[in-house]
């Protein structure tokens, strides 16, 4: 029999159909790129927003956050207090760990106490702690010191690791740095997660495959995700318009304009949990780098106020930011919890005059001189907000002399040292985002609190700044289990540091990724870049 | 002679020993890798333990013999960003930045040699006079403009190319290499040209000054009174001839293109040693950027090394100073 031609193109459209269906089904690859690589695939080997998030594709936790960073069931299907003191954690049963062996109470123990050993860096959540244990297969119970309502959100992060294999393959503790060993967890990686470590290649690109046997519903369609370092910011963005990958995380604020007119790419900008402030030495007698001697202008809540009120910056977003930062007065951004909005409001920018008449009331007619010191690779321009600061300052007489730097060299100088002394600093910005408990009272005890070296309040209170009404309001809602209770005390401590203009709060950055047309994704705004949600068109 | 290598390799030893020095004098300006690598709640006694333990507080001199005791032992400690054994990151990084390297050298023998040769034998063509022009601006354009140029015309606007990276690599034994798949393959033009343009222009400008000299030598008029064809004068008898420095400049550029690497690898994400050292350097990476230095002032050591014997065979003058009963003259 002889085809005709009608029959002909029906059969090659079925063809084509049938061909274009099962290179739909086949492979959905996600290459994606960003400036530096996961140091680690250990999930405790830093306390850092990318490591912690990336391995956590591949590290299940207990209770792991969604999409609007809200606490949900992930390993552990209840969890709760028994009394103020003890912890329970249920297990979800049937959950295999990627080598097919089954998750049980040993294994949470096992990693958490891991979590708190030498060599990791997530001690710090462990604080609270007295004892791990566990009460059957499936259940783990945790006693702590003294009440501690946050101690579920502080170990949303910690991923579980198979016990099993991290014995057999010694690596029942993160890698030591004191000894010339590798370890192996390092490399490798067993865990629970939506994927598979397939192939791991330091600095040049790691390869995971989705877990066929996760115990959750994939919201993903991936059947393969390529990451690769690549330091240079073109590179990146010629790379991702050549389609070589299909999303950048940290696109650099000078791209996105370009960005945003290739037809082939979308670029998505959302506002980050980190607040960028200024703050203030209010600690020492007299100012180190200022020619005011024998006192200290900014210990005058009305100097700050002058110096608050001078600083616009909606003109920093204007100009410096391209628009791409959010200004705030808080200390906390939205999205954490006892975030007030009402009182997120800006007080009205002075007038030049009106501020140098402040600051004249306060005795200081002529202004005066201090130093500043900056970041100039930490945050997004950074060096470029501190320059228009000293440019708004010198308008109402404030002499600031800049000192940008890079950043290893600039924390050691502004932070605080061993002994809780003042670090050698006059004026200084910081980003401050409470990662782990994505809670304010993390920002009270770090930044705002009293420096205390007894009770470790106040480590990066750099400015020294006290106020003992709100110390002991910050003390109480770290162990206040009654939340409406909790949150009065919360808005009344936020009214004092903000009446008191303890710290200028400039803004939060805004995150910039850019992905090709289709590719769906989710964007918290933690930073966090969750493969799970992630679809290929 | 052996006394001439012997005491060029005591020389070598001190110069390693004052790069080492030097670097470790300088580390303390790099910042503290502390802040790096703990996390921000990370408390200042936990900090100060980490950086008592890491002996970071002690002195420049005795970290340096610290470094010195544990480096003679093979052991370069951990690395502060990864965690893993140094020497085992170096080795890893080592085959893209020597396969890139050679790749790089070739690019710039087989294409700049030609060219120098034509431009030689025709000084006034108006070709001649087009690559003259070209090779000023292989010159003078940085290398990372270069790079990001052509990543542009080849990977983002005709996709022929890959835009970063090393493609497909096949393992052999430890070695890692890009010259068994085709992806591998691709992905070295780009960086290669990038990184041997600079020695192109100079080995073309070095050789079409030495033919023009050659050219105008008697031999090369002797050959053409004999009536020998012009390929065989062109390349029998005056290439050869100005081959001698060429040679002795491309060994020498060879360890300038690996310790030099390092913004064609920023460039196009190339995993060598090269962006290990900028990643380490931007994290007070101590421990690599101690090993690294090391190996490359041993680098250009071994170079000069090769250097010196090799003005040694070349030069009967520096045979009979060293050594010999004439010594007893100075």
């Amino acid at each position: 029999m002889t085809f005709n031609l009608r029959q002909s193109v029906a059969l090659a459209a079925i063809a084509c159909a049938g061909f274009g269906m099962t290179s739909l089904a086949e492979a959905k690859t996600f290459k994606w790129a960003n400036s530096g690589d996961v140091s680690s695939m250990d999930p405790y080997a830093r306390q850092e927003t990318f490591l912690l998030t990336f391995n956590s594709n591949i590290y299940d936790p207990l209770i792991r956050r969604d999409k609007n960073l809200k606490l949900e069931p992930a390993l552990a299907t209840k969890w709760g207090q028994t009394d103020p003191t003890t912890w329970f954690f249920d297990i979800r049963p049937g959950v295999k760990f990627h080598d097919g062996s089954p998750l049980t109470a040993d294994d949470v123990v096992f990693s958490l106490n891991r979590a708190n050993g030498p060599g990791s860096n997530m001690q710090s959540n462990f604080v609270s702690v007295k004892e791990i244990k566990k009460d059957g297969d499936m259940r783990v119970v945790v006693t702590t010191k003294y009440p501690d309502p946050l101690l579920a959100d502080k170990w949303a992060a910690l991923g579980m690791m198979s016990k099993a294999w991290a014995e057999k393959n010694n690596a029942q503790n993160s890698a030591d740095m004191t000894k010339n060993e590798e370890n192996f967890a390092t490399r490798n990686a067993m865990g629970t997660g939506p994927f598979m470590l397939k192939e791991r290649r330091a600095g040049e690109k790691t390869i995971l495959v989705p877990n066929p046997n996760w115990w959750d519903k994939p919201e993903h369609n991936l059947t393969e995700v390529i990451f690769a370092p690549v330091a240079n910011p073109a590179t990146r963005i010629a790379a991702l318009k050549a389609g070589d990958i299909d999303m950048t995380y940290e696109v650099p604020p000078a791209d996105t304009e370009t960005l945003k007119k290739d037809a082939n790419i979308k670029v998505m900008e959302g506002p980050e949990t980190r607040v960028v402030y200024l703050g203030m030495d209010q600690e020492r007698p007299e100012l180190l780098e200022s020619n005011v001697k024998g006192k200290n202008p900014f210990k005058d809540k009305n100097v700050r106020e002058a110096i608050h009120r001078s600083i616009d910056v909606d003109a920093i977003k204007r100009t410096v930011m391209r628009g791409q930062s959010f200004p705030t007065n808080l200390m906390v951004a939205p999205g954490i919890n006892g975030y007030m909005k009402d009182l997120d409001k800006r007080p009205a920018l002075l007038k030049p005059e009106e501020a140098k008449k402040m600051l004249a009331d306060a005795g200081y007619p002529n202004g005066f001189e201090v130093g500043m010191d900056c970041p100039n690779d930490r945050y997004v321009n950074d060096e470029k907000i501190c320059q228009a600061v000293v440019a708004m300052l010198a308008k109402i007489g404030v002499k600031v002399t800049l000192k940008a730097q890079t950043r290893n060299l600039y924390f050691a100088k502004i932070l605080r040292k061993n002994d809780l002394s003042p670090g050698e600093t006059s004026f200084y910005m910081l980003g401050w985002s409470p990662a782990q408990t994505y809670d304010v009272h993390n920002v009270f005890e770090a930044l705002i609190q009293t420096p205390n070296k007894a009770t470790k309040k106040g480590q990066f209170n750099a400015g020294g700044y006290s106020n003992p009404k709100l110390d002991a309001l910050a003390d109480k809602m770290e162990q206040e289990t009654d939340k409406a209770k909790r949150d009065a005390e919360i808005a009344e401590a936020t009214k004092l540091y903000v009446d008191d203009f303890a710290y200028i709060p400039l803004h939060q950055q805004a995150l910039v990724w850019a992905a090709r047309k289709n590719i769906d994704l989710v964007q918290p705004a933690d930073n966090s870049f969750p493969l799970r949600f992630v679809n290929v068109k | 002679m052996i006394a001439f290598i012997l005491r060029r390799l005591l020389q070598s030893i001190a110069v390693l020993l004052a790069v080492g020095l030097v670097a470790f004098s300088l580390f303390r300006y790099v910042g503290d890798p502390i802040n790096a690598m703990v996390g921000q709640d990370t408390t200042m006694e936990q900090r100060e333990e980490l950086r008592t333990k890491l002996g970071l507080n002690d002195p420049a001199p005795i970290q340096f013999l610290r470094f010195l005791s544990n480096a003679a032992r093979g052991n370069f400690g951990l690395s502060y960003r990864t965690s893993e054994p140094v020497g085992r990151l170096i080795v890893e990084r080592m085959p893209a930045t020597l396969e890139l390297s050679f790749c790089a050298a070739l690019f710039a023998l087989f294409v700049g040699v030609p060219m120098g040769v034509y431009t030689g034998l025709y000084p006034k063509h108006w070709s001649s006079r087009l690559l003259q022009a070209v090779s000023l601006i292989g010159i003078s354009l940085p290398t990372f403009l270069i790079g990001i140029l052509l990543i542009l015309v080849f990977a983002v606007y005709l996709h022929w190319l890959p835009s970063f990276g090393r493609g497909q690599t096949v393992q052999i034994g430890w070695w890692t290499t890009n010259f068994l798949t085709i992806s591998g393959l691709k992905a070295l033009i780009l960086p290669s040209i990038t990184l041997g343009l600079f020695q192109l222009t100079l080995l073309m400008r070095l050789v079409r000054s030495e033919m023009l000299e050659v050219m105008r030598t008697d031999y090369i008029k002797f050959a053409r009174a004999r009536g020998l064809t012009n390929r065989a004068i062109n390349f029998g008898h005056a290439l050869k001839n100005t081959l001698v420095p060429v040679i002795t400049v491309t060994g020498l550029q060879l360890g300038a293109l690996i310790a030099f690497a390092i913004v064609t690898e920023t460039v196009f994400a190339w995993p060598g040693v090269g962006q290990l050292f900028i990643q380490s350097v931007q994290f007070s990476d101590i421990p690599v950027m101690a090993a690294y230095l090391l190996l490359i002032g041993l680098l250009f050591v071994l170079i000069n090394l090769t250097v010196d014997l090799l003005y040694f065979a070349v030069d009967p003058r520096l045979r009979s100073q060293t050594g010999g009963p004439r010594m007893a003259g100075h």
